[in-house]
């Protein structure tokens, strides 16, 4: 017997599980928690103090704290119950499909709530150093972007005054011009692929406006410093990622910041079953983001690392909504199954499967490409047949693509399809 | 005739443009895909602009510092000066979300406003 009971739990307080929360109420359901282990709603959008949030779902610019507090005043509105300081520790299921969720916080120690649907909405963290294999002392200095990013914007406190930046994630980008601003100097941002892996906009306005060099093909060789760093060597590396010799440039500096790739933070969602994507580190998810595990569903950067929170509302407020629909216990038939399949390119796709009895009239099919193409067109196949092939004058890994599917279209080509197994097949062509 | 290529940065689309000038003056822009591509390059060649965003020192709040920006684009080779002069800002909680926190910032014309509530 569980401690508490709620028909839908929602698993971070971010901008999904926000987004994900308000949607499920405008859907007319009433028994909702919001779990955030933060002292506060609104997840990683308080220490974006940047501008660019919000030209999709509010077509105006905003910064991150304003556009949380437009999703806050939401929740406060509809009067939709959450606990902070609250940590999941645990999701199980049973075999009558009730949800059971462990956690705790300092007022009530460990408690169990049982949910008859939960969303996973835990958000992504940052690649650590221990994963970048990168040689040299273990000295202080070295922090990754989003961990300096915090201590500036929310403690106010300035990590170090000379700086090097590692990868060119969007995190990195931005500290670089934060750090700037707050009058450190920002030797260089080094990326080990020929790419870069932030926005491009980015790239101008953090680094182009300070003159901060970019640069591409080269990698952290070597940390000098013993108690606190003293500088780093920088070294150019060949088509397998490889250090050339001879090409090594030392940089005096007191700071290394991080900023290598983001990981859906998923140790909850392993624990309960949820199968999952070896190429996103999220989980796989049919058309109602709904993973494996019945009734459980999973939005934003847990479910795979976005470049737009716009986007993460959007699919978050899909993901509340079916939520909404699997508890009311509506009863679709799932109607003919249909794999996406991504190939020549195309690394992923979320969701990876679709029910067209479950589909909407257009369902958006997000995805991330392995390399930067430019003059190529996206292709899209229905068992076998051509469903749309889109001129792209660029894609790059650094920027999610979408295409639209339209279910008329779709129940077209499969009512003359006489395939048994049928594939929607993603693909970059010439 | 002079031709510059840019990349847009006002949405993350980041479309590459292409701005022809001659004498100073802006003949055509190309490459943009909305309207807002067109004002952002021809600004970008002549008076380029930014939206400045960063912190200012908090007293009494549960932070000690609050976030900010200017409440429209100033010139790009005025960024410094505003940041500069937040430093010597210090605004008392309870602030909110749309609270001025400088007027006409280091000159410029524009307020800066504060963009997180801390009460």
């Amino acid at each position: 017997m569980a401690d508490k009971k709620a028909d839908l739990i929602i698993i971070g307080g971010g901008p999904a599980g926000l987004a994900a929360a308000a949607s499920a109420r405008k859907e007319g359901l009433q028994d909702i928690l919001i779990l955030e282990r933060d002292t506060r709603l609104g997840g990683i959008l308080n220490q974006c103090i940047h501008n660019g949030f919000g030209l999709h779902t509010f077509k105006e610019e905003l910064t991150g704290p304003e556009y949380a507090a437009r999703f806050i005043k939401q929740i406060e509105d509809e009067k939709i119950p959450y606990m902070l300081d609250t940590m999941v520790v645990d999701i199980s299921s049973s075999e009558d499909g009730i949800k059971t969720v462990t956690a705790m916080n300092p007022d009530e120690g460990l408690f169990t709530i049982d949910a008859r649907a939960v969303i996973l909405a835990m958000g992504c963290r940052e690649r650590p150093r221990g994963a970048l294999n990168i040689p040299g002392f273990r000295p202080s200095g070295i922090y990754s972007a989003g961990t300096a990013q915090y201590y500036v914007n929310i403690e106010g406190r300035m990590p170090g005054k000379r700086v090097v930046i590692l990868g060119s994630g969007d995190i990195g980008l931005i500290m670089a011009r934060r750090m700037t601003y707050e009058g450190a100097k920002v030797l260089c941002v080094a990326e080990l692929q020929p790419y870069s892996g932030g926005l491009k906009r980015n790239i101008v306005q953090c680094l182009d406006d300070f003159d901060i060099p970019l640069l591409l093909s080269h990698t952290v060789v070597d940390i000098k410093g013993k108690k606190r760093v003293e500088g780093v060597t920088i070294a150019e590396v060949d088509e397998n990622r490889k250090p050339i010799p001879g090409t090594e440039v030392y940089y005096e500096c007191d700071t290394l910041l991080l900023s290598c790739g983001l990981i859906p933070e998923n140790e909850l969602s392993g624990k309960l079953g949820v199968r999952m994507n070896p190429v996103t580190n999220g989980a796989f998810v049919n058309e109602s983001l709904e993973t494996s595990v019945p009734g459980v569903f999973a939005c934003g950067n847990v479910l795979h690392v976005h470049d737009l929170v716009d986007y993460v509302s959007g699919e978050a407020s899909l993901a509340g909504k079916n939520a909404a629909d699997y508890i009311r216990g509506e009863q679709l038939s799932d109607g003919e199954v249909i794999n996406i399949k991504t190939e020549n390119g195309v690394r992923y796709s979320v969701p990876s499967v679709v029910r067209s009895g479950h589909m909407p009239d257009t369902l958006t099919v997000r995805f991330r490409v392995g390399n930067e193409y430019r003059d190529t067109n996206l292709a899209v196949y229905l068992d076998d047949e051509k469903l749309m092939k889109l001129p792209k004058r660029v894609m790059a890994p650094g920027e999610m693509e979408q295409i639209i599917l339209v279910k008329s279209k779709v129940m077209d080509i499969l009512s003359r399809s006489d395939r048994s197994e049928h594939e929607v097949v993603i693909r970059v062509e010439d | 005739m002079e031709t510059r290529e840019l990349t847009c940065i006002r949405c993350p689309i980041g479309c590459h443009i292409t701005v022809e000038l001659e004498n100073g003056e802006v003949r055509s822009v190309s490459g943009n895909s909305c309207p807002r591509g067109e004002e952002y390059a021809s600004n970008e060649v002549t008076h380029p602009m930014r939206t400045v965003t960063s912190l200012v020192r908090l007293k009494n709040g549960k932070r000690p510092v609050v976030s900010v920006k200017t409440k429209s684009d100033v010139p790009k080779e005025k960024m410094m000066d505003v940041v500069k002069a937040l430093k010597e800002i210090e605004l008392t909680a309870p602030v909110k979300i749309g609270d001025i926190a400088a007027e006409n910032v280091a000159d410029t014309g524009v307020d800066v406003i504060v963009t997180s509530n801390d009460d």
